[in-house]
């Protein structure tokens, strides 16, 4: 700190660390950008309250009375648990493939000296410009021929498989910026490249684990185009196949739809305000690396 | 998205190469004229490090050219057969799915489309996000808050987005029932199914799901700009619109160049919104078919596999050829462009 930035003071954070209030303007153009951002979220979830007679009376309206009978019901049936299930699952299971495997290959991408080393980085920074929906099409044959249909590891491979660019991409600097004389003084102390990997590469690259980790499960709760290429039968569906699903078999009774609609958002919804920060920021590193 | 990102320029000597070189040279080494022993042990210790390697980027690799890189190479030879997806492809017609492709007026709409989407996604998003993201970047109380609340339609899944909109929006919904009740009714619109209208309600429904995220970018971007620089104009007495026009828009080149790319990309793929309010068939007579739409419902859903493979090609091509042009006469602008070079660290 120089001389001539101690003299500017910075009004902007006073001392007691708090924030001060913004003007009124501010804060109103704001609720209503946040009004419109959120309106249509809790028209599904409110609507989830009302009757049918009652929307059809009045599309708009509050409930009147508040009806827990549609999300009783979604809650009781198994169908919707079983689609919880599923995804729970295939999100799972994706986010640790992807950050063990991600985690592994980044590691020799940052810190192993070898020929393809560049190479290799380039094939999967070249995954970045195959979206899944390009793949599609043949991603579903090749599922097919190795007999996947219809399985959870049908689609966990894939997202994997498409997961590992963005992952990679973000790991590689952390894992560089780790300090040469760490890697020294532990090979000094003994321990083998592995060892150094599991007890100093591991931990010291958490904050990117977590953010691609998180990127990765959010990707996979919402995945839409795999599993419905993929995934055919009732029983293998995933969340967002059984809204659908749910959707045009009680396309009449809207009030039960919007239920499902809502149980369906309420744990990405939760994952999201724990991690918000760490989204936030793991999407703005992500595209800024 | 990273295509330039080619061989990360290697930032030093790996430890373990200047560690075996300095053996091999040490004259202590030397002197004692025992050359075969280091030899071995480097060839054993480069055998082991071949092995590492091996373990640690083989399972990410295979599973990454098994999904990734196979079946995008696959969709290019699948593409010359009719084929109806059973068995090897054996009807080889050349080139003739990707000339019916190009004559077929849905096509033709679909990329038509996908270009108004394109278009206008940049022309709403962009100034829309810049406003908010300067507004959210006044310190002021609550701002955490509010940009959570923003940000919530970018992590609700395609699905329950479209489901929640397509039943707000039929002609019975819930934006007509409001519009009614504070006397708007005049307003009142088949917001779907009204062919003229339909792809600006999707552009509507675009903005309001992926806006989050671009206000997100550029918050970002606003934290990397110095404060010191518009103290500075402030003294020289810049009022705050001069700021942002002459510092702040400027500075945030890069990752508005960024948003814009992600954003160009994203609107050409487009699928789930689409496929999930509209279905296969509506879309094409509502007007907003794109065509990733396209390529499902006349590849997969019809049983033509050799023709949805030419599709994907069609586009992934597209895809390709306007991030490269980006790439070349865009972003390069940007020499520390966020994207390319700065995943070194």
């Amino acid at each position: 700190m120089t001389a001539s930035a101690i003299a500017i003071p910075r009004a902007r954070r006073p001392r007691n660390g708090r924030l001060p209030w913004g003007s009124p303007a501010i804060y109103f153009g704001a609720l209503v950008v946040v009004a419109l951002m959120l309106a249509p979220i809790l028209y599904i979830i409110i609507g989830g309250f009302r009757a049918n007679s009652q929307i059809t009376a009045d599309p708009s309206g509050m409930p009147d009375p508040w009806v827990t009978k549609n999300y009783a019901g979604v809650l009781s049936s198994t169908t919707f648990w079983g689609e919880v299930a599923n995804s729970t699952v295939a999100a799972v299971v994706t986010t640790i493939g992807v950050v063990a495997l991600g985690l592994m290959a980044s590691y020799v991408l940052a810190r192993y000296q070898f020929k393809a080393r560049g190479l290799l980085y380039a094939l999967f920074a070249a995954g970045l410009m195959f979206p899944m929906t390009v793949a599609i099409t043949p991603l579903y044959i090749v599922v097919r021929n190795l007999g996947l249909m219809n399985s959870l590891a049908g689609i966990i491979l894939p997202q994997i498989a498409f997961a590992l660019p963005t992952t990679i991409i973000i790991l590689v600097p952390f894992l560089r910026a780790i300090p040469d004389e760490i890697e020294e003084a532990a090979s000094i102390d003994g321990a083998s490249r592995l060892g150094f990997f599991w007890r100093m590469v591991v931990p010291l690259a958490l904050p990117g684990v977590i953010t691609v980790g998180i990127l990765a499960f959010i990707a996979s709760w919402n995945s839409y185009i795999l599993p419905l290429f993929i995934l055919n039968n009732e029983d293998s569906f995933t969340l967002p196949l059984g809204v659908q699903a749910f959707a045009s078999q009680y396309s009449v009774d809207t009030a039960k739809v919007l239920a499902f609609t809502s149980l369906s958002m309420i744990p990405a919804l939760i994952f999201f305000s724990i991690f918000e920060r760490r989204i936030v920021g793991g999407l703005t590193g992500a595209v800024k690396g | 998205m990273n295509v330039r990102t080619s061989s990360p320029a290697p930032r030093r000597a790996p430890a373990d190469d200047v560690r075996a070189g300095d053996e091999l040279s040490s004259p202590a080494l030397r002197r004692a004229g025992d050359a075969p022993a280091p030899v071995a042990r480097r060839s054993r210790r480069d055998w082991r490090k071949v092995l590492e390697i091996a373990v640690l980027v083989g399972p990410a690799l295979v599973i990454f050219l098994g999904f990734v890189i196979f079946p995008v190479v696959m969709a290019g030879y699948y593409g010359f057969f009719k084929w109806k997806g059973y068995g090897p492809p054996t009807d080889f017609i050349g080139l003739q799915n990707y000339v019916t492709i190009f004559q077929d007026p849905t096509f033709q709409e679909a990329l038509w489309h996908n270009l108004v989407i394109v278009v206008m996604s940049l022309v709403l998003q962009g100034p829309i996000a810049l406003l908010l993201a300067l507004l959210l970047n006044r310190p002021m109380r609550g701002q955490s808050l509010i940009r959570v609340l923003i940000f919530v339609p970018y992590v609700i899944a395609e699905v329950v987005v479209g489901t929640g909109w397509s039943l707000m929006l039929q002609s019975d919904g819930a934006l007509n029932g409001l519009l009614d009740k504070v006397g708007l009714g005049a307003f009142t619109q088949d917001w779907l199914s009204n062919p003229d209208l339909a792809i600006w309600t999707l552009l509507g429904i675009i903005t309001w799901k992926y806006i989050g995220f671009a206000v997100i970018l550029f918050l970002a971007g606003l934290q990397g700009i110095p404060q010191e620089l518009t103290e500075a104009a402030q003294i020289d007495g810049a009022s705050y619109w001069q700021i942002q026009r002459r510092i702040t828009l400027p500075l945030l080149g890069p990752t508005l160049r960024i948003w814009a790319f992600l954003s160009i990309i994203g609107s050409l793929q487009l699928f789930d919104l689409v496929y999930i309010i509209w279905g296969q068939y509506i879309a094409s007579t509502a007007g907003t078919s794109t065509m990733a739409t396209y390529m499902v419902a006349n590849g997969r859903n019809a049983g033509n596999y050799g023709y949805g493979n030419a599709v994907a090609v069609v586009l992934f091509l597209i895809s390709l050829v306007v991030a490269l042009v980006y790439q070349r006469f865009v972003l390069r602008r940007d020499t520390a462009g966020a994207l390319t070079e700065r995943s070194e660290p």
